[in-house]
């Protein structure tokens, strides 16, 4: 039976917890006590592991619930007329779809070369020393909420881009026939261009930190074979590391849209507000978030309140898609690394 | 012949390098050159209206000095109660991906959906509670802000507790059950306690991921220009001020809002440089 000299170990744990351990039976009762908590800590856990996917199918329940009224009212409509007039009950989305489009679009395309480019400067060219300082700066970014992005970005980025930056553009693009519509108008300093560079800013940390990752997770050993048949540094890069990282940097940047979709207070505090579509990238106009952030307060009447949750059931679906193509491809390459 | 057009080449590849890696320093030069921007004017414009009275006083109606006490108090109080739900969920949910069902159908389901809820615009969740919450008790509630808080803590604390644990070595689990030790008690004993500096890590990230967020508050907890701690009407935070204030006319309130941003910053980066420290604690130990 029990080994002499000592007591048993689960003894000894027992009475550690305060429960004294007379004899065999005291012991059964006390191990079937523990058999019982143990069922009830594992089913606690997986209740608690559903819930997550409970959120998650209450999120898409209680948006398509709120925007029933509307999308029974205007139908697919919905998606493509641009007027938005609270006063007739006229709503259309086509006008805040494509302000978050256009923002988010010209946030990647600043945000993936820079990010590329300082992901490149940190595996190939920074010293060690430095490396680790000049990454968490980065990450730093990351970190101040997107509310400091816009009271930065209304008091300080968007006056001196009208100031110093935008009217150079005017003058710039001015005589060329297509960036001439594209940078029309006066220089508001707030609008879509604005929005877009600051949502560059904000999506800039997410990006790097995941090309990083994904640049140092490719083999030295390709690397150094490159390098021993004398391929400059850049070469290496371009035609080693970036063709191994694709999927990993792909991933990386559908979950930087994502998040330049769905950010909302950098962006209504820079956007003007303006539901309207205009050809200038210059001119005001509106996101999903901002038009939500902004009006769902001050919304009367259930239609108008269901046009606003309908736009977020349409910022969730967009976001969901990229979000979920980001997460599988980036779990496609950890299978490939992992096996 | 030969010769002078390998040289010619072998120029033109170095040009070529040379140009690309100088673009490296400077992308690198530019994404820091934002965060030392943002935060010398945060710091500049902050640091002239910060003084006790902020503190101390209430927000004031405009034209007249004030401080921010009411939202910070908010704030802190919806904080509070969202990590003291968020935190026991995420970490349940967590330890049943690593611990239990390792190779579950359901935990790849739920780190799927849990990784998109992680980065899903925070706007969505306060419609949500605003829907679930709001609109059945007919009006606005600090208890609403906290739980749509907690809806943004749970992915956050699921992640990070799943990944820690999954990196505490099994055979500290095997030792565990070798001397009887029911699976409960070795998970809350000897897994918890392994990978309790990457845990805390992960509560210090949630908190700093909330303590900006402003969208999911604006239609929950509203906002309250008055001292109020009553959960059930609207409560007043940091973020949603600093929202109301910047966009007015009023310079009193701009330059509170700049405080205020100063404030929320602060924390947030201090909370973030906490984790940090711990996390590398832990990989050196």
């Amino acid at each position: 039976m029990q080994p002499t000299g000592r007591p048993p170990v689960v003894d000894v744990a027992l009475q550690g917890r305060g429960i004294a351990v007379a004899d065999q039976m005291d012991r059964a009762k006390v191990l079937q006590r523990l058999r019982l908590g143990d069922a009830a800590y594992r089913h606690l856990t997986r209740a608690a592991a559903i819930t997550v996917l409970v959120i998650l199918g209450g999120i898409i329940i209680s948006l398509v619930w709120g925007s029933l009224p509307a999308l029974r009212a205007f139908g697919i409509s919905f998606l493509y007329e641009e007027a938005w007039n609270p006063v007739t009950e006229k709503f259309g989305a086509i006008a805040p779809i494509y302000g978050t489009i256009v923002t988010s679009v010209i946030a990647m395309l600043i945000a993936v070369p820079v990010g590329l480019f300082i992901a490149v400067f940190l595996t190939e060219l920074c010293p060690m020393w430095l490396r680790r300082p000049v990454g968490i700066a980065i990450e730093l970014l990351a970190g101040i909420p997107s509310i400091i992005y816009g009271i930065w970005g209304l008091f300080v980025f968007a006056p001196f881009l009208q100031q110093h930056v935008q009217p150079f553009i005017i003058s710039l693009f001015g005589e060329i026939p297509v960036l001439s519509n594209l940078f029309a108008g006066p220089p508001y300093g707030i609008g879509i261009l604005t929005a877009g560079l600051i949502l560059a800013i904000m999506v800039l940390p997410f990006v790097t930190s995941i090309s990083r990752d994904v640049f140092e997770a490719v083999p030295p050993v390709l690397k150094e074979a490159a390098y021993g048949l004398g391929c400059t540094t850049w070469e290496v890069c371009r035609y080693v590391v970036l063709p191994y990282a694709r999927v990993g940097v792909i991933g990386g940047v559908m979950l930087g849209l994502g998040r330049a979709l769905g950010e909302t207070m950098a962006v209504t505090f820079v956007i003007g507000n303006a539901h309207r579509i205009s050809g200038s990238l210059l001119a005001p106009g509106t996101t999903i978030s901002a038009t939500i952030a902004n009006e769902f307060t001050e919304a009367v009447g259930d239609l108008y309140t269901s046009a606003l949750i309908a736009l977020g059931l349409i910022l969730f679906v967009i976001t969901f898609i990229v979000l979920a193509a980001a997460r599988l491809m980036l779990m496609r390459l950890n299978a490939r690394v992992g096996g | 012949m030969a010769a002078t057009f390998q040289s010619s080449l072998y120029a033109s590849r170095r040009r070529r390098n040379r140009i690309s890696m100088g673009l490296a320093f400077a992308a690198t030069a530019f994404g820091l050159s934002w965060l030392v921007l943002i935060l010398a004017v945060l710091l500049w414009e902050g640091f002239s209206g910060l003084s006790l009275s902020v503190f101390t006083e209430m927000t004031p109606p405009p034209g007249s000095a004030g401080g921010l006490l009411n939202p910070i108090a908010g704030s802190l109080i919806m904080t509070t109660i969202a990590v003291l739900i968020g935190t026991p969920l995420g970490i349940l949910a967590g330890t049943y991906m690593a611990e239990y069902g390792r190779y579950d159908r359901l935990t790849t389901v739920v780190r799927f959906i849990n990784d998109i809820l992680l980065s899903a615009p925070s706007i969505v969740v306060g419609l949500f509670v605003y829907e679930v919450m709001v609109a059945q008790m007919g009006h606005f509630s600090g208890w609403a802000g906290a739980v749509s808080l907690a809806v943004i803590v749970v992915p956050v604390v699921v992640r990070t507790t799943e990944d820690m644990l999954i990196l505490v070595p099994d055979t500290l689990r095997e030792a565990a059950a070798s001397i009887g030790l029911p699976r409960s008690l070795m998970i809350t004993k000897v897994a918890y306690r392994a990978a309790r500096a990457g845990m805390v890590t992960g509560v210090l990230l949630a908190i700093a991921r909330i303590s900006g967020e402003t969208a999911p508050l604006l239609f929950t907890a509203l906002n309250n220009q008055f001292w109020s701690l009553n959960l059930n009407a609207p409560v007043a935070s940091l973020p949603v001020v600093i929202f109301q204030f910047a966009l007015s006319p009023y310079h009193d309130w701009q330059k509170l809002a700049w405080t205020g941003a100063l404030i929320i910053t602060l924390a947030v980066l201090a909370l973030s440089i906490i984790a940090r420290t711990l996390a590398v604690q832990r990989k050196t130990s």
